[in-house]
């Protein structure tokens, strides 16, 4: 039994780790990805709507995959192909480090770009939907572009994506389950295998809990958010 | 260049793709000047005060504010140049476009501190100066969404004040108002005349426009098509288009 929570404890620490490192990377990282997708410059804007759609198309699952698998692929294809013009071991252990991320980093860097993604379809709704007069004022009153986003566009963006957020964010919990797919000892992953050894449901029903109680701390975090910000309408 | 006009304004072109709005517009305001622009919706007045606050770009003419020559014959002066210009005129919009996230005394102070680089304590000392101006003063703490139409207007005319302008432009101030709120802001207007504030008054509201503006000009089709005392022209317009759109206002 103390072996069996030793263990869960383990998994409920990865997901965590994975939890917070997503938000870390994803949050930032969706800024300019909105940008490119309003830009002015139809190649990016093009490109960042092809990202944006392939990342919200296709399941994060499959795309977990493709980020873990995929490189190690095209390194052996890079290595069938070249490995008799090129014959420096150097060269190609170099290269297999380069193109080998292990289990947990591949993780991160899927779910980044997944919920960057979605992020920045949040940010990009909430930045459309304020109105031009405040921009307007800003340039009036002699705001320059950088203090108008920062100052004035910003904190009213925040609060209108607020509640859209918190949804992606809860779902994020749940999600983080799905890095046992590439062998990532994960919260579910442990629950999973203790379960299997001792003949009992018992792990997954405290796995549920976990997750239960730790949506249930993000939603009262982000009600808090939510209240202070509720000072104005 | 003469320095007793503030505003100097010489065939000012702007189109929006092939819809010509404004046609050769030419005209000059001098300083204390209270000058009312009247004209049917769509005659391009909105355009005009937008065109001169910087906020859309003019294809010919020129336009100079005090000192600064912010184009001219179509070709805009450098950023800092563009700046500088646009610090000396202040705009109030129809619609307010207050900063809903901030209180009011915050709208009032941002600017001076941020643009100006006044001292808060400064910025906020002629921020209450200007509330008490406006009868405001026990809504400093409040936000814009707890104000009336009128009582938010009158904050959007002392954030401009506060700047300092050397002329005030005034888009429709009172069309998104009440009736019963359009007399608190043409108050404050009026005193503002009263102290000799430069202003430029898009309005229908004829008889205010009468009494407080020195002079008046009629818009119609991106032109002036009449422009005199405020009094003569509301009361004996000359051209025929003048003539029409006052009798529809009612105020002949
Ligand atoms: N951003 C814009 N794009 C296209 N047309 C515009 C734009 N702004 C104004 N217009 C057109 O220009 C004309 C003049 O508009 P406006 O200056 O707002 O008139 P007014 O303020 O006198 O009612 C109108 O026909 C209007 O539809
Ligand atoms: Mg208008």
């Amino acid at each position: 039994m103390a072996k069996m929570l030793g263990i869960m404890f383990e998994g409920m620490t990865v997901s965590l780790e994975v939890f917070f490192l997503t938000l870390l990377f994803a949050l930032p990282l969706a800024l300019p990805a909105a940008f490119g997708r309003m830009s002015k410059n139809w190649a990016l804007r093009k490109l960042v709507t092809l990202y944006l759609l392939v990342m919200r198309g296709t399941p994060l699952i499959l795309q977990l995959i493709f980020i873990y698998f995929a490189p190690k692929y095209f390194f052996r294809l890079l290595f069938e192909s070249f490995s008799g013009f090129i014959e420096s071991e150097g060269f190609w252990n170099s290269l297999r480090f380069l193109l080998s991320w292990d289990r947990f980093t591949a993780v991160i860097i899927a779910f980044v770009l997944n919920y960057a993604a979605y992020f920045a379809e949040i940010y990009r709704g909430g930045i459309e939907a304020i109105p031009r007069g405040q921009y307007e004022a800003a340039k009036v009153l002699g705001f320059t572009g950088s203090q108008t986003f920062v100052r004035i566009i910003l904190p009213q963006v925040l609060k209108r994506i607020l509640p859209a957020a918190a949804n992606e964010i809860i779902t994020l919990v749940k999600d983080t389950a799905l890095a046992q797919v590439i062998g990532v000892a994960e919260l579910f992953h442990a629950a999973q295998n203790a379960s299997a050894r001792e003949f009992s449901t018992l792990p997954i029903f405290v796995a549920g809990v976990f997750y239960f109680f730790m949506n249930w701390a993000v939603s009262y975090a982000l009600t808090r958010c939510e209240k202070k910000l509720s000072y104005y309408s | 260049m003469d320095t007793s006009e503030v505003i100097k304004i010489e065939g000012l072109r702007k189109s929006f793709g092939s819809l010509a709005v404004l046609k050769d517009i030419s005209f000059s305001v001098q300083r204390g000047e209270v000058v009312a622009v009247i004209g049917p919706s769509g005659s391009g007045k909105s355009t005009l005060l937008r065109c001169v606050n910087h906020l859309e770009l003019v294809e010919a003419g020129s336009i100079r504010i005090s000192d600064s020559v912010m184009v001219k014959d179509g070709v805009y002066a450098h950023a800092d140049i563009l700046r500088s210009a646009c610090l000396k005129t202040g705009l109030v919009f129809q619609n307010f476009n207050l900063f809903p996230h901030f209180s009011v005394l915050r709208n009032i102070t941002e600017a001076q501190v941020r643009v100006l680089r006044r001292k808060p304590a400064q910025a906020k000392e002629r921020a209450m100066s200007l509330l008490e101006k406006m009868g405001l003063v026990d809504k400093a703490a409040s936000y814009p969404c707890e104000l009336s139409g009128g009582q938010q207007q009158r904050v959007c005319i002392a954030r401009a004040l506060a700047l300092d302008p050397e002329v005030l432009f005034f888009d429709e101030p009172t069309s998104a108002l009440d009736p019963e709120l359009t007399g608190e802001i043409l108050k404050v207007i009026r005193k503002l005349a009263e102290e000799k504030m430069t202003m430029v008054i898009v309005t229908h509201e004829m008889a205010f426009a009468r009494d407080v503006a020195d002079r008046a000009l009629f818009m119609d089709g991106g032109r002036f098509v009449e422009e005199g005392g405020a009094a003569e022209l509301l009361d004996n317009p000359q051209q025929e288009r003048t003539k029409a759109f006052l009798r529809r206002f009612g105020g002949q």
